[in-house]
C-alpha cells in the first residue's frame, strides 16, 4: 500500500449497479465508491448493500478500493464504516474532515469493525478529504492524526463555498488550500489528491489543472468519469529522458549490491536515498504507463 | 465502275439476319430535341400501376427492392399496396433488407400477396411477426455478398425490381444524390440496387427528382432500366439519413476503441498503403479516432477503405489519410456528401464488394475490418441476426464477408449488456463462422483466435494481456449468471445461409409466453 500510485482516483457513485458491476476495466489506479453526496438520503441503505455485496463478489483486480462514507458522527456514517470494513475495503476516506477528532472517531470506528469481524487490526487505512477553511488551517495536524492515513485530498466545492467565493478557471482561490494540504501530506509522508474537475466538456481546461497541480507536486486526482483518466495518465507519463536516467540509477543500485559495495557511484554523482526513490517512482509511473 | 454484289460476298457467305441488306425505306430521321425525347420517348410513367402492367409481373414471381432509403423509405410500402389491390399472390419479396419501417409487410404475408422473403435482415414488428411464424416458409436470410452472387448466378432470379433514386433522367440513369438538382433528399451510394439493376429482368426506378439528361454521374445506368415512376415523394429524409454520425462518448466504447487501435497497432497491418473497414457501431467507428492518432505518429495512409461508409471515414480521406473509398452504403449525411463532392470516393456494387466467387471482390483485398457482434461462442462464431430472447432482430449486412475477406477480422462487443453475457458458449444462431474470426475485443479482456498461432506471438510481443475465449465466457458467466434458456417450437422460420448460399444454421419459431399475451 505505501508506494503504490494514486494518479487517478475515480468516484462511481454507490448506488449505480451499471457503473459498480464493472468500474475495474478502466485505468484508474483507484475506484471510489461513494455512498456520500451522490446518494439521496432515501438511498441511503441500498447504496451502502450493493457497495458491501459488490466487494464481496466482483474481483476488482490490482485497483485501490476506496469508499467515502457519510459523516462520522452520524449512524449512517458508523453503519457505512461497520459494513465497509466487513467486506475488506482497502480504504475509507472520511469527507468534510475538519479536526483531529473526526479522523479519530473514524479510526476508533474501524478498529471497532476490525474487532467484530476478525480483521487484522490496522489492515483498514484511511484518507481524509479536507474541504473547509477549518479543515484547511488543521491540515498538518489531520495528517498526522492516524497511522492508517494513507492520504489526504481537497475537496474545492465546498471549499470555495466556506471561503465565499466560488470556482474560476484560473484556480488561483484554491492556491493556498492546495499549497497548505500538499505541505500536510509531504510532511506526514502520505499521499495529496487534487480536487475533481467537474465540466467534463472543457477538455482543455481539465488538462492544464492536471498540468498545474503536477507542477505543484500531488500525486493525482480524483475524477468523475473515465473519460478523464488517459489524460491524467499522459500527462504523469515520464519523459524518456527520466525513464532512462532512473534505470541508470536503479541499474547502478543492483551493480553495487552485487559487489556488496557500500557506496553508490553514478557518472561521479553519489546516489542517495532521495535519488533512489525518485527513481523508483518514475519507474513505477513509467511502468504503469505501459513505457517499459 | 465496279459492280458490288452485296448478296454474295466472298468468304462470307449470304447475309444473314444479323447482317440483312440496308434499306433506305427503313430509315427514320427523328429531328426531335433532347427536350422533346425526355417528353415524347422517355421510359417516363406517373403511376405505379401503370408501371407493373408493363413489366408483366405475375403471381408467383420475385420482385425486389433496396434499403439504402433505411427507417425512411416509403418505396416499398407504396409498391406493395399496389401489388395488394391489383391482386398479386404468391410472390418471393427478395430485399437487400428490411427494416422497422417495413411492418406493412405483415399484412401483406397474411393476404397471401407474399409467400416467401428473402432479406439480409429483418427489424421491428415485422422481424417480431417472422420469430413468432408469419410465414409458412422460412425465410432465406444472405449477406450482401451472398445475396449478390446468388443473383448473379440465378439461385435469386429477381422478375421485377422497384429501386427508389433520390434522381433519375428520363432515360433511367438514376442515382442517391445529384450534382446539379438538389431536391433534399440524398442517399449516398446505390450500391445495393447496382446488382439488381443489372440482373433483373426488369428494372422500375421510382423517383421524386426528375432531372435533365443526362444525370451524371449516376449509380444505375439507362442502358438497365425499363421505367421510371415519378413518385410525389420516395422518403422520409430524416429517416433515410440520419445526421453526422457523432463519435460516443460512452466509457466503455472508448475503452474498447482504444484498445482496439492498440491491438490493430501490435499486429503488424498498420502499414503504409493497408486498407480498412468499420462498422457505423460506437466502439468500432471511435477506434478510427484512435487509429488516426497513431496514422500520425507513423506517418502512414491508407489505399482504401470499404463499406458502409460514415463521417468518421470521411474526415480521414479528407485529411488525406486514406486515399480512396468504395461505398457500398453512405450510412450518414456526410458520407452521401463526400461521394457527391470527392472523387476519389466511389460507389460499389454489392457484387464489386463482397461476391464470395470473384477473387477481386473488395473485401478480399481488406487488411483489418472491425465489426460489432451480438453474442460470440467459445468457437468464435457470431451472431448479428438473434437476440438473446430468440428473436430476429438484425442483420447479416457484410458480417460474412468482410470477416472471411479481411486479413485480420476483429469482432468488438462489451462482455456483457445489462444483464445479459455477449461471450457465450453456444450463440443463439450462428452467423459468421468461428473459423473466419479472428480476434474478440472486449471490455474486459482479450480473446485471440487459437488458429491464428502468426496472431499470437505478434500481440505476445506487445503489452497487450491476452486471454482465452472460454475466460471471458466464464468472467461474463460470474457477472450475470446464465439465463433461463428459449424455448423454441418444431417449426423453421429463418435459413441463414453462408455466402456461398450454403446453408449455416436455422432460426426456429419462438415458443409465446405468457408475457406476450398480456
Amino acid at each position: 500500500m505505501g508506494n503504490r500510485l494514486r494518479r487517478t482516483m475515480m468516484f462511481v457513485p454507490g448506488n449505480n449497479p451499471g457503473m459498480v458491476k464493472d468500474a475495474y476495466i478502466y485505468k484508474c489506479d483507484s475506484i471510489m465508491f461513494d455512498l456520500e453526496d451522490s446518494v439521496a438520503l432515501s438511498e441511503k441503505d441500498a447504496a451502502r448493500y450493493l457497495v458491501y455485496n459488490a466487494l464481496r463478489a466482483i474481483d476488482y483486480g490490482e485497483k485501490e478500493l476506496v469508499v467515502r462514507i457519510n459523516d462520522v458522527r452520524s449512524d449512517c456514517g458508523k453503519m457505512d464504516i461497520r459494513a465497509m470494513v466487513a467486506s475488506k475495503i482497502d480504504v475509507i476516506r472520511l469527507a468534510k474532515t475538519e479536526t483531529v477528532d473526526d479522523v479519530l472517531i473514524c479510526e476508533k470506528e474501524i478498529e471497532k469493525a476490525e474487532a467484530e469481524f476478525n480483521i487484522q487490526k490496522g489492515s483498514t487505512k484511511m484518507m481524509a478529504a479536507i474541504e473547509s477553511a477549518l479543515g484547511v488551517l488543521n491540515a498538518k495536524d489531520i495528517a498526522f492524526a492516524s497511522e492508517r492515513l494513507v492520504a489526504i485530498a481537497l475537496g474545492a466545492e465546498d471549499y470555495v463555498t466556506d471561503m465565499k467565493t466560488k470556482r474560476y478557471k484560473d484556480a488561483q482561490e484554491l492556491f493556498f488550500a492546495r499549497s497548505m494540504i500538499l505541505h500536510a501530506a509531504r510532511a506526514a509522508k502520505i499521499d495529496a489528491l487534487d480536487t475533481v474537475f467537474s465540466n467534463l466538456h472543457d477538455e482543455e481546461g481539465f488538462i492544464n489543472e492536471v498540468k498545474f497541480i503536477k507542477k505543484l507536486g500531488f500525486d493525482g486526482k480524483s475524477i468523475i468519469n473515465p473519460r478523464q483518466i488517459e489524460p491524467v495518465i499522459n500527462i504523469y507519463e515520464p519523459t524518456q529522458d527520466e525513464i532512462d536516467d532512473a534505470i541508470d540509477v536503479i541499474d547502478a543500485i543492483k551493480e553495487a549490491n552485487e559487489k556488496n559495495s557500500g557506496v553508490i557511484n553514478l557518472n561521479g554523482k553519489m546516489v542517495d536515498r532521495p535519488i533512489v526513490l525518485r527513481a523508483q517512482r518514475i519507474i513505477d509511473l513509467a511502468k504503469a504507463s505501459r513505457l517499459i | 465502275m465496279k459492280s458490288k454484289d452485296k448478296n454474295n460476298i466472298p468468304k462470307f457467305g449470304n447475309l444473314s439476319n444479323s447482317h440483312p441488306l440496308f434499306t433506305n425505306e427503313k430509315i427514320f430521321k427523328d429531328t426531335k430535341s433532347c427536350i422533346e425525347r425526355e417528353e415524347y420517348e422517355s421510359k417516363v410513367l406517373y403511376d405505379i400501376k401503370d408501371a407493373i402492367i408493363k413489366s408483366k409481373l405475375t403471381d408467383g414471381m420475385t420482385i425486389s427492392f433496396h434499403h439504402h432509403f433505411r427507417d425512411g423509405d416509403y418505396v416499398l410500402n407504396l409498391v406493395m399496396d399496389v401489388i395488394a389491390n391489383m391482386g398479386f399472390k404468391n410472390l418471393t419479396l427478395a430485399s437487400s433488407s428490411l427494416m422497422s419501417t417495413h411492418s406493412s409487410l405483415i399484412q401483406h404475408v397474411k393476404n397471401g400477396v407474399i409467400t416467401r422473403i428473402e432479406t439480409s435482415g429483418l427489424r421491428g414488428e415485422l422481424a417480431k411477426a417472422v420469430s413468432k411464424g408469419l410465414l409458412d416458409i422460412p425465410v432465406v436470410f444472405r449477406s450482401h455478398g451472398g445475396r449478390a452472387y446468388a443473383i448473379k448466378n440465378g439461385d435469386i432470379k429477381i422478375d421485377v425490381a422497384f429501386l427508389g433514386a433520390p434522381s433519375c433522367d428520363s432515360f433511367g440513369n438514376a442515382n442517391g444524390y445529384s450534382r446539379d438538382h438538389d431536391n433534399g433528399i440524398i442517399c449516398g451510394s446505390l450500391g445495393y440496387a447496382k446488382t439488381d439493376a443489372q440482373y433483373a429482368n426488369c428494372v422500375i426506378i421510382l423517383t421524386d427528382n426528375l432531372v435533365p439528361f443526362p444525370n451524371l454521374p449516376a449509380g444505375i445506368y439507362q442502358s438497365n432500366v425499363d421505367y421510371v415512376v415519378k413518385v410525389d415523394s420516395i422518403g422520409n429524409p430524416n429517416g433515410i439519413m440520419s445526421g453526422a454520425t457523432r463519435f460516443t462518448k460512452n466509457p466503455k466504447e472508448l475503452l474498447i476503441a482504444e484498445t482496439t487501435a492498440e491491438i490493430i497497432e501490435a499486429s503488424g497491418v498498420l502499414k503504409d498503403g493497408f486498407s480498412l473497414q468499420m462498422g457505423s457501431g460506437g466502439a468500432s467507428l471511435a477506434s478510427a479516432r484512435f487509429l488516426k492518432e497513431k496514422m500520425i505518429k507513423k506517418g502512414i495512409k491508407a489505399n482504401f477503405a470499404l463499406g458502409g461508409i460514415t463521417k468518421a471515414i470521411v474526415n480521414l480521406h479528407e485529411e488525406g489519410l486514406i486515399k480512396k473509398i468504395l461505398d457500398v452504403q453512405s450510412f450518414d449525411l456526410e458520407a452521401a456528401k463526400s461521394l457527391k463532392n470527392n472523387r476519389f470516393h466511389q460507389q460499389v456494387s454489392a457484387y464489386y464488394y463482397a461476391s464470395p466467387n470473384n477473387p477481386g471482390s473488395a473485401v478480399n483485398q481488406l487488411d483489418l475490418v472491425i465489426l460489432s457482434a451480438l453474442e460470440v461462442d467459445v468457437n468464435f462464431n457470431v451472431n448479428v441476426l438473434t437476440g438473446s430472447d430468440g428473436m430476429i432482430r438484425g442483420a447479416i449486412g457484410g458480417h460474412q464477408d468482410t470477416s472471411a475477406g479481411a486479413s485480420l477480422s476483429i469482432i468488438v462487443c462489451p462482455l456483457t449488456r445489462g444483464r445479459i453475457a455477449s461471450i457465450v458458449d453456444k450463440v443463439n444462431t450462428i452467423v459468421t463462422p468461428g473459423k473466419t474470426v479472428d480476434i474478440v475485443i472486449t471490455d474486459q479482456g482479450v480473446a485471440v483466435n487459437p488458429n491464428r498461432i502468426d496472431l499470437i506471438e505478434k500481440l505476445k510481443k506487445s503489452s497487450i494481456n491476452i486471454t482465452s475465449i472460454e475466460s471471458l465466457r466464464d468472467k461474463a458467466l460470474t457477472l450475470v449468471g446464465k439465463g433461463q434458456d428459449i424455448e423454441y417450437s418444431d417449426k423453421v422460420v429463418g435459413i441463414v445461409t453462408y455466402r456461398d448460399g450454403s446453408v449455416i444454421d436455422l432460426i426456429y419459431q419462438v415458443k409465446e409466453s405468457v408475457d406476450d399475451e398480456l
